[in-house]
């Protein structure tokens, strides 16, 4: 990197940083949708002293993919996270503000951590099932929700792996271990794994980030088909990808939400220079 | 300022002689190290292979696997490996029995539910635990479980298998403990966090994703402790007596094959005879157990594996 360049990107930051008290405004006004699946309302956390999501006001839609943008450490990852409270695993989280889920708050004490989880379903960064078979695999929700009867799996697996669109690569080997497969494959394993237990929402880190093009295109068209009977959120590192799949876009910059709309206006008329220049690759 | 120049130095190093030497002299050095551990094991084999025919010269092999009573210093000695068996396996199975459930408890304990401050308390007195002489854990037996078992059921004998059998698990406790924690923490947390993005409890997630990947690790664990507690020598010797039996009563003295061998060797049996013999046949037949437990291992592990 030239020295201009860190100095333009400096100077950059500096811009950003003074900007935000009036953009947080700018979020609280943004017009509240009937149909909102999930609503993060004045939301803010703590990793111990560091203040990684800041006033965060975002609703999403039910049967829309909703992208989330932003370069590296801006608190996407840890804002997906948030919504099916996978975040509280690091033990030094601490959280303000509220989030809505289906008009109930996800810190509701009348509900449970795994009841959310059964409804928010999440697909990680990069694969990670089970060390067991392909079957066992998708079989692990249903199963550890109280299914046992071999009938009703066999049908959940099937059907699932259909969903994924992953049933026609695997299903003369239901029986080998997950792990053989390509990491495309593992990472649709994965996702029809989340399909079986039904979910309501599908929330996915970065999906693809580990996979080669050829997986991304598939994985991708998987998320337009998926969208007719799931909600999606995504956080993605991958503008492109953003632009190419998403109904809604979201960009995290600093722990803040800068900017919030429908996925043209992101990429084309964006109101913020912040967010035009991330989306053009000015910087990130 | 002097420049210094790298290259020739590089190149005056590279040129000198005796380098190529010492590369070609360190593997040999190496081979000869290690054919040193080869060969004491096979020369440990060779002798108690040859002194095991020599004492089956003497008593019959027919005599040695069917009978029941082993008794080497009597005026009509028995030789039935049995009751000396028996009695190793009396202490197991009690050791093994107690030790499995605390030393996995323990191990999914820091291992999925311990802060960091806790595993950083514990792990270091668990291994300390392991650090204790045997002895000592042989004299606790005898003049502090034993008394406070006795307590409970007064028929109970001064020397018993349930003491020494407590004792020995104990003993093991710490390896069971510490292994399997190994092996649960070798799990990549992104399996955890799979299994708990499905909706699973913390326990469910335990039981069916973490307990079976570490599973190969757990079984090594509990065999290597199997086989100590086959080996072990000092706390029966000291604690379970010395009356060689094939009974299934743990209340009353036993042997075990350790105890009879040390019994021999400190001093009770004369070069040459029987009895002197009788310790190589008793040492092959040990040998054989952890031969056997570690081959159980490998296939256990082998068929068990979840690879990831």
């Amino acid at each position: 990197m030239t020295l201009a360049k860190v100095k333009e990107e400096t100077d950059m930051n500096t811009v950003y940083d003074t900007a935000v008290d009036s953009r947080t405004q700018e979020m609280n006004s943004i017009k509240q949708t009937s149909n909102a699946i999930f609503q993060a309302k004045d939301f803010n956390l703590w990793y111990g002293n560091n203040h990684a999501l800041q006033d965060i006001n975002l609703d999403f839609n039910e049967n829309e993919i909703s992208a989330i943008i932003g370069p590296s450490g801006c608190g996407k990852s840890t804002f997906i996270k948030s919504l099916n409270r996978m975040v509280e695993l690091v033990p030094i989280v601490r959280t303000e503000g509220d989030i809505v889920y289906r008009d109930q708050s996800i810190f509701d004490k009348s509900s449970t951590v795994e009841n959310l989880r059964t409804k928010v379903g999440m697909v990680f960064q990069k694969p990670n099932p089970f060390p067991k078979s392909i079957y066992d695999n998708v079989a692990y929700g249903a199963r550890v929700h109280g299914i046992r009867n071999k009938k009703v799996l066999d049908q959940v697996v099937e059907k699932s792996l259909k969903g994924a669109a992953i049933w026609e690569e695997v299903k003369d080997r239901l029986n080998d271990n997950a792990y053989g497969l390509s990491g495309g494959q593992q990472q649709r394993i994965c996702i029809a794994r989340a399909l079986a237990i039904e979910p309501d929402v599908i929330l996915m880190d970065e999906p693809t980030s580990a996979l080669d093009p050829i997986s991304t295109t598939k994985v991708e068209d998987l998320m337009h088909e998926l969208k007719k009977d799931y909600s999606i959120i995504i956080v993605t590192h991958n503008m492109q990808q953003a632009a190419r799949i998403s109904d809604r876009t979201a960009f995290f910059y600093q722990g803040y939400v800068v900017e919030y709309d429908k996925t043209n206006v992101i990429f084309d008329k964006p109101k913020d220079q912040r967010t035009e220049d991330y989306v053009s690759g000015r910087f990130g | 300022m002097s420049e210094y120049n790298i290259r020739e130095m590089i190149d005056k190093k590279k040129g000198k002689s005796g380098n190529a030497a010492i590369e070609k002299a360190v593997p040999i050095i190496l081979l000869i190290i290690t054919l040193v551990s080869v060969l004491t094991t096979i020369g440990i084999l060779v002798t108690l292979l040859t002194e095991t025919v020599m004492f089956f010269t003497r008593v019959s092999p027919i005599e040695f696997l069917t009978s029941t009573e082993w008794s080497a210093f009597s005026s009509d000695p028995q030789w039935g490996i049995f009751a000396l068996i028996m009695g190793t396996l009396k202490i197991t199975a009690i050791a093994i029995v107690f030790a499995v459930p605390v030393g996995l408890g323990a191990a999914i304990y820091l291992s999925e539910y311990a802060s960091d401050r806790i595993r950083r308390l514990v792990k270091p007195v668990l291994e300390i635990l392991a650090g204790i002489p045997t002895v000592v854990y042989g004299f606790f037996a005898l003049t502090f479980v034993t008394p406070l078992i006795r307590g409970i059921w007064p028929e109970v004998n001064l020397f018993n298998a349930i003491s020494p059998g407590l004792v020995v698990g104990v003993m093991i406790i710490p390896m069971i403990a510490s292994l399997s924690e190994d092996a649960m923490s070798a799990v990549p947390n992104s399996m955890r966090e799979g299994a708990l993005g499905l909706g699973s409890t913390r326990l469910e997630m335990v039981l069916k994703v973490v307990l079976p990947a570490a599973v190969s690790g757990i079984m090594a664990s509990i065999v290597l402790a199997v086989s100590r507690a086959i080996g072990e020598t000092m706390i029966v010797s000291i604690a379970a007596g010395s009356t060689p039996n094939g009974s299934l009563n743990l209340m009353e003295s036993l042997q075990t094959m350790t105890g009879f061998i040390v019994q021999v060797a400190s001093g009770d049996a004369t070069y040459g005879t029987d009895t002197y013999f009788s310790l190589y046949a008793v040492g092959m037949t040990l040998f054989v157990f952890t031969l056997l437990m570690n081959i159980i291992a490998q296939w256990f592990s082998r068929k068990f594996r979840e690879e990831y």
